[in-house]
């Protein structure tokens, strides 16, 4: 049984962190120089926790798969930030956007961090200014806002579409600094096969050189996991396709318990399908919902009709039907939902039937096409390129596509996971979303963990610590690890199977999409969680690897990755089977109103499932954490 | 460019540049890519093509690419002479087959360029890039220090211009495009995008003197106003920011002669 103590800090709300800063444990500055901490990743979580790391006097080891830290996939996020300036002056405040944050996760986050998360908002955004990311401003200068779903003030800050980008480039400015200064050392290219746990604690990781294929040991007093999250288990979604769970998954097999795998986002609008050879879903970034009005027709026969030629009263906006308050800023998991009932209708747009329209004519004729062409004009550029239409002529096609995973490694309070010494930041640990994330919230989780908690709390951690010894990465648990990455990389080499990795990705994806997308159901579920072990066994005798081990080997690195999706997809399905009840992203379509909407079930489901590995073919052990709502009432969410 | 609006399958011959490693001969190699939809990326292709080598027991082709939404910067193939391929203002992952013909020869190759090394086929090592953003690329704040982001206005006119500099990918197409394999207009649109906000003042000086000498260095070539750069530039950086560059690089080297700006190589702050 793992110990899941959250170590919240008594006290008031408001009050908590503050309290726990003054609290815990410090390491003076000059013997922060003798510790060492190892971070794997690089977004917006990884380079900003690496950089204030080094800033602080620690000794970082940064680990990227990537050729660079400014590419990994925080970097297409496009809408924007979320933060409490309530410069707006339209009733904002810390407890507003911690009650919208709680709310839309649908009231299954811990209250503590997301307390903390709201906090620690408005010193982000006076960070990244002051980093010099140029921000949308106004005629005098100050910053800018929009609205986005699930909030009914506007307090996303923005850089044009490419919010994430410039974030991202403000901590790589910043990590880039203490690299030229010496206090980060840059692994690129290098990809973390391996948590090392000596004596119950992370003191190491095993890497693969992915230029070389050289396998090397590297320890230090700590280990940060910054490594983003598992949608690519869905194969189709709008990760980057490098984007793996791998990191995550081996510390899972290492003890670290993984918690609400089922937890997934389905974005409402993306571009949809149109085939096979289909690698990736674009997002259309929600800050569209500012302005465009989404709809189909109300009769069945028109779906397939030209949308121009559908007069107005025979168009339905459902969202703004069935939600008048919120109506098309409903937050994601709702929004999402209303378009796959529209789809079930027989009323989706488009060849496939799978598709709804995001309609900007009203837009153009209140702000001009230049206004429009100004907030929105390099997404309707992506736009145009991907499917050859144009969005200011005719309405936009969207779809729902897998967007983000709330769930992730279990953290406490001080984001350690239940193993000691290895923290979690990000989309990789599962804290302050619940069970549904608002958009942009996921760009302030990744720059508050790595600027404003981490730094605090990893010295809590350290202060308890003896530095370790320069030699220890001799020892046998490193031995014992290396040996265990060299083995599974034969292993997948020596198969000598006939199909490639793609085609079973391919496969678990479609399994992952029926049983387990957007509404998921018993029988669904049962039927996956017989065929993912089936198609894994598929996958081991009959997938061919080509190449060798040591050498650049794409192939390989993406066996290795598809290989744990084939297990992790499993644990995701049992996750999702075992909460009987729905909320946020996680539909079970007995659980529900008769609107549809999600039944959540307090009662017995108020809790964290934090999933903890038992072995090879045996099934894994679910704990949980019961959360407590001491400041809030947990309340049927309702954006009508 | 032939825009085939038309849903019928195609095929294409590509004729690839395979090399197995740096110091490996390389040579170019034709394969059949059939049954192609004209609504297929690029890179979809390259993934078909590489999932039937693979079948056939041949090493697929190494390609770099992650986001294949046109914001990483990691794709970078030189397509029929053009970096990035036939489009404007795209990068190679937004690159669709409808912008090709049935029966055309599709040739390759990586981004090639002396600080560039060539690691594998299509990739290659664009590590100098990391180099010259460590040398200066950055305002120095440590976390925590940042007074509030009202505090400093910055006229919009500005903030929009210093974005349209920051909008850089860190690709490398300029350099590809550039017969010199300059990395100017990258390292302008840094030193723009920085030197153009408030923030960015205090090391204006030592910036750009930092990054151009890094970049000197790295062994990328010099500019001489051919604008290949921003005719390949997925995000359409201006060349205008050059000017920008070697006018602050020419002020800061002038006033450095009477007041010394601490050498910056090593991120001083």
């Amino acid at each position: 049984m793992a110990n899941l103590e959250s170590k919240t800090p008594s006290g008031p709300l408001a009050g908590k962190w503050e309290k726990h800063k003054t609290e815990i444990k410090l390491v003076n500055p000059a013997n922060k120089r003798k510790y060492e901490v190892i971070v794997v990743g690089a977004g917006l979580a990884g380079s900003s926790c690496a950089a204030t790391l080094a800033e602080l006097g620690y000794r970082v080891k940064n680990f990227v798969f990537h050729d660079s830290p400014r590419r990994a996939h925080s970097i297409a996020a496009q809408g924007g930030i979320n933060a409490a300036k309530n410069y707006q002056n339209d009733g904002d405040s810390v407890h507003r956007l911690f009650y919208d944050t709680l709310k839309g996760g649908d009231y299954r986050a811990r209250e503590s961090n997301v307390h903390r998360l709201a906090e620690v908002s408005v010193n982000i955004i006076d960070q990244c200014a002051a980093q010099g990311v140029p921000f949308a401003r106004e005629y005098g200068g100050l910053l800018a806002n929009r609205s986005f779903g699930g909030a009914q003030v506007s307090r996303t800050f923005y850089a044009r579409g490419q919010t994430g980008q410039q974030l991202l480039l403000g901590a790589y400015s910043a990590l880039s600094r203490m690299i030229g200064q010496g206090g980060v050392e840059l692994h690129a290219n290098s990809e973390m096969l391996d948590v090392v746990i000596v004596d119950g604690h992370a003191k190491g990781i095993i890497v693969r050189d992915l230029i070389t294929g050289a396998i090397t040991r590297h320890s230090a007093d700590a280990v940060v996991l910054a490594t983003g999250g598992y949608g690519n288990v869905f194969n189709l979604s709008t990760y980057a396709r490098g984007s793996n769970a791998t990191a995550i998954w081996r510390a899972y097999k290492r003890g670290a318990c993984l918690a609400n795998p089922c937890y997934t986002q389905i974005h409402p609008t993306c571009i949809p399908v149109s085939g096979d050879y289909q690698s990736k879903l674009t997002l259309m970034s929600e800050s569209l919902r500012n302005d465009g009005r989404i709809w189909v027709p109300k009769k069945k026969e028109d779906a397939k009709k030209a949308p121009a030629s559908i007069p107005e009263a025979d168009r339905d906006y459902y969202l703004e039907r069935i939600y008048p308050s919120f109506g098309n800023l409903a937050p994601r998991d709702v929004a999402s939902r209303a378009a796959m009932r529209m789809c079930d209708e027989g009323r989706g747009v488009g060849e496939t039937g799978l598709g709804v329209y995001l309609d900007f004519a009203d837009a153009i004729k209140r702000l001009g096409e230049p206004a429009v062409r100004e907030r929105y004009g390099n997404l309707f550029d992506i736009y145009h390129e991907i499917t050859a239409e144009n969005a200011y002529q005719n309405p936009m096609r969207i779809f729902p596509a897998v967007h983000y995973t709330m769930g992730g490694l279990w953290v406490d309070y001080n984001l350690m996971s239940n193993v000691p010494g290895l923290f979690v930041l990000g989309e990789a640990n599962f804290s302050d979303h619940g069970a549904n994330r608002l958009g942009a919230s996921a760009l302030m989780q990744g720059l508050a963990d790595g600027y404003f908690v981490i730094p605090y709390t990893i010295g809590d951690y350290l202060a308890g610590q003896k530095p370790v010894a320069r030699t220890a990465a001799e020892g046998t648990a490193f031995k014992a690890a290396e040996d265990n990455v060299r083995a599974m990389t034969q292993r997948l080499l020596a198969s000598k199977g006939k199909e490639p990795v793609s085609h079973f990705h391919k496969r678990l994806g479609k399994i992952m999409w029926d049983h387990c997308g957007m509404a998921r159901n018993r029988a669904g579920l049962e039927a996956a969680l017989q065929k993912i072990p089936a198609l894994r066994e598929e996958f081991w005798a009959n997938v061919k690897v080509p190449g060798s081990a040591d050498t650049l080997n794409q192939s390989l690195e993406q066996a290795g990755r598809v290989a744990d999706f084939l297990e992790l997809g499993e644990l995701l399905c049992r996750d999702a089977l075992t909460r009987e009840e729905s909320c946020g992203g996680h539909f079970r379509e007995e659980y529900q109103y008769p609107d549809g909407e999600c039944k959540r079930d307090d009662q017995n489901f108020a809790h964290v499932a934090a999933w903890e590995y038992q072995g090879e073919g045996k099934t894994p052990l679910r704990n949980t954490e019961a959360l407590n709502y001491e400041f809030t009432k947990m309340s049927v969410r309702s954006y009508k | 460019m032939v825009a085939n609006n038309s849903t019928k399958n195609f095929s294409v011959t590509l004729r690839v540049w395979r090399q197995a490693g740096p110091d490996q001969p390389g040579r170019f190699v034709d394969y059949p890519a059939t049954n192609l939809n004209p609504n297929m990326s690029f890179l979809e292709m390259l993934d078909v093509v590489n999932d039937e080598l693979t079948v056939k027991g041949e090493e697929p082709i190494a390609f770099a690419h992650d986001c294949r939404e046109g914001i990483c910067g990691t794709c970078s193939c030189t397509i029929n002479g053009k970096p990035h391929g036939p489009g404007k203002g795209v990068a190679t992952c937004q690159v669709y087959l409808r912008s090709f013909k049935d029966g055309d020869t599709i040739v390759v190759e990586p981004f090639r360029a002396r600080a560039f090394p060539l690691v594998k086929d299509l990739i290659t090592d664009r590590e100098a890039f990391d180099k010259i953003q460590q040398a200066g690329g950055f305002i120095s704040v440590r976390t925590g220090a940042a007074q509030d982001a009202n505090a400093i206005p910055v006229p919009k006119e500005d903030a929009d211009l210093a974005m349209d500099a920051a909008a850089c990918i860190g690709c490398g197409a300029c350099v590809a495009a550039c017969k010199n394999a300059s990395a100017m207009l990258f390292v302008a649109a840094k030193v723009s995008h920085l030197g153009l906000m408030p923030q960015g003042q205090p090391e204006r000086d030592k910036r750009v003197l930092a990054m151009v000498q890094t970049m000197d260095e790295a062994g990328f070539g010099n500019c001489t106003n051919q604008y290949e750069c921003s005719a390949v530039c997925p995000k359409l950086i201006s060349h205008d920011f050059i000017a920008r560059m070697n006018r602050d690089y020419i002020g800061a080297l002038f006033r450095s002669k009477f007041k010394p700006v601490s050498h910056a190589s090593g991120g001083a702050g």
